[in-house]
């Protein structure tokens, strides 16, 4: 397309304009982290960083148990994701390249399972919870999550178009038993998927909030959006105090995102497109 | 689309089983997709009935149940404040799905225009959509804070009055919806601009050859052609959409602020069943919730695949 220079600039300053709006929220966090609550409650508000993001910051790790938190989520985020990777590009890779009995009414069993909303199953599973004794442990909020009908379904379609099947029919003229095709063939092929899926899952983990919220109930150990909400609920008044813990917790999972960012954007739009 | 196309793709055989003779042969093939289906009986098929079972009971999550047959559902047809729930949920997704809609085409627009930089953009533009619901809710309760807010004190340099929006119905309403915006236009910007780049560019030459201005080129060609995209967006925003629950409790508390207007669908679950332990009439609103959501789904797809039918049927 040929853009005539004004448009150009017309365009850069609306993309320019649209992305420092978007991110201004990014910005004003930091700037009410880093001052006195009384600095946010002055009017007129002052619009530039302060001096007192330490001092902020040394009350939320008084008042409130941060890097245990911080841990638990870590803990949580880990778990789930490394279960997640292997778990689903197991079920991806068998379902993609071989038939059994029964695969094809399976494989449409895991793609019923997308309708199911969430909510429904929350009770009883709060209820199952209670009966292993899990309340309030981090197993619940891993183990229910160990494996998903996305991971597989997006994980199979890459499969697919991934993994040719002389490649496979090679690996079995050498010998190579089931488990060993996937470990030693498949899974350096899904490289780039499990890249994608993991972050996707660990992003997931970090930033769930409501099933924490209710397994976790009068307990010690909480995740971080947890512990973001109670800080909040309690100390509401020290608003600086707030927002300087949800800066520090926020920090990690932008790094982990613009660290894949580019890969990650272009596969999320995969499944919008195929099909 | 591949999410709804899906059930039609059949497993194809492709590598041959490994020639070991009997039924264990398959067995590996078993134990390689067994931890899915080991979780999904477990902790949503198995609650899936229990949550039937228990929306026809009186229980508070710790003593004995009691039976009160259909009783949890006769009182959710007839109660207020679950029909507003229901209102505010489609309220505050028609009030952000709108918008976004249109903003994120225009950023697709943007990033497919040849800007340099685009990489920088889009990562710009993505990143509200990875960051956590609840810590950017609390960010938005300060911007929006009526008294203090930054947000108020920019309308007052344009000499608009303070909007008290954390203490209006609509605007509660308009935060919330603010912040779905925020979240998600990145996102569906980046799935529109795939859209845009998978168009080929002779459609563009053709429709500029018989004379299509830009505009007309873009809602004759090219919006007709990102049909499959648009609805693969709107779907997944009304799926979306039908579970706000953290942006609505971090900002206006349990019981959605005054006159209940951020008290979204799963916000009145929550409160009832793990707020007020009312299991039983809890269970029975996460059914009303799915019939909602089911009835939602349904009309969406219908409105959203009409036009494309009705030229069918014309031919």
């Amino acid at each position: 397309m040929i853009w005539s220079r004004r448009g150009r600039v017309i365009t850069y300053l609306a993309m320019t304009a649209g992305a420092v709006i978007l991110l201004f929220p990014y910005y004003w966090l930091t700037v009410m982290a880093s001052n006195t609550t009384a600095d946010i409650y002055a009017y007129p508000p002052r619009l530039t960083f302060g001096g007192h993001f330490l001092a902020n910051i040394g009350q939320v790790f008084a008042r409130i148990d941060f890097f245990g938190s911080l841990l638990n989520t870590l803990v949580v985020a880990v778990a789930t994701t490394l279960l997640v990777l292997l778990f689903d590009s197991l079920a991806a890779f068998t379902f993609a390249k071989y038939r059994f009995p029964g695969s094809s009414v399976l494989f449409g069993l895991l793609l019923a399972t997308f309708v199911v909303p969430t909510q429904l199953a929350a009770i009883p599973q709060f209820a199952i919870m209670a009966d292993l004794g899990w309340v309030g442990s981090l197993k619940a909020l891993v183990i229910p999550a160990a494996a998903n009908a996305f991971g597989i379904f997006w994980m199979r379609q890459y499969c697919q178009s991934a993994l040719p099947d002389e490649l496979l029919e090679a690996a079995r003229m050498d010998g190579c038993g089931f488990l060993r095709t996937y470990w030693n063939i498949a899974v350096p092929v899904l490289r780039p998927a499990l890249a994608f899926l993991g972050i996707f899952t660990f992003v997931n983990s970090w930033n769930d909030y409501l099933w924490p919220l209710v397994v976790l109930i009068d307990s010690h150990h909480v995740t971080l959006q947890v512990a973001l909400a109670q800080l909040n609920g309690l100390y509401v008044k020290d608003y600086s105090v707030v927002m300087a813990g949800t800066l520090v917790a926020i920090v990690p999972l932008i790094v982990v995102f613009l660290f894949g960012a580019r890969h990650f954007i272009r596969n999320i739009t995969a499944g919008a497109l195929k099909g | 689309m591949s999410l709804l196309d899906a059930p039609a793709v059949t497993v194809e055989p492709v590598a041959a089983p490994p020639r070991q003779p009997g039924r264990g042969r398959y067995l590996p093939y078993y134990l390689a997709i067994s931890p899915f289906f080991l979780v999904f009986a477990v902790f949503w098929l198995y609650p899936l009935g229990y949550s039937f079972f228990v929306a026809l009971q009186r229980w508070d999550g710790i003593g004995p149940m009691h039976f009160v047959g259909l009783e949890n559902f006769r009182f959710l047809l007839t109660d207020a404040t679950f029909w507003t729930s229901i209102l505010n949920t489609l309220l505050i997704w028609v009030m952000s799905v709108v918008p976004m809609t249109v903003l994120a085409m225009l950023i697709a627009i943007g990033l497919n225009s040849s800007v340099r930089f685009t990489g920088l953009y889009r990562i710009a533009y993505f990143l509200p959509n990875v960051t956590s619901t609840v810590a950017m809710s609390l960010v938005f309760a300060s911007i929006f804070s009526g008294q203090f807010g930054i947000l108020n004190w920019v309308l007052g340099l344009f000499g608009v009055d303070p909007v008290p929006w954390l203490t209006n119905p609509w605007g509660i309403r308009t935060a919330v919806a603010v912040m779905i915006v925020w979240r998600w236009v990145g996102y569906n910007a980046i799935i529109f601009l795939a859209g845009l780049q998978a168009i080929p560019d002779e459609v563009h030459e053709a429709a500029r050859i018989d004379g299509a201005g830009p505009v007309q080129a873009f809602f004759r060609v090219t919006l007709p052609l990102l049909r499959p995209v648009l609805l693969f967006s709107v779907l997944m925003s009304a799926i979306s959409g039908m579970q706000v629950f953290a942006e609505s409790q971090v900002l206006v508390g349990n019981r959605g602020g005054p006159e209940e207007a951020g008290l979204t669908m799963v916000l009145y679950f929550y409160n009832e069943a793990f707020y007020s332990n009312d299991f039983g009439y809890g269970a029975a609103i996460a059914w009303g919730i799915f019939v909602v959501v089911v009835i939602f789904a349904i009309l969406n797809w219908r409105i959203v695949q009409r036009p494309e039918r009705r030229r069918e049927v014309a031919r």
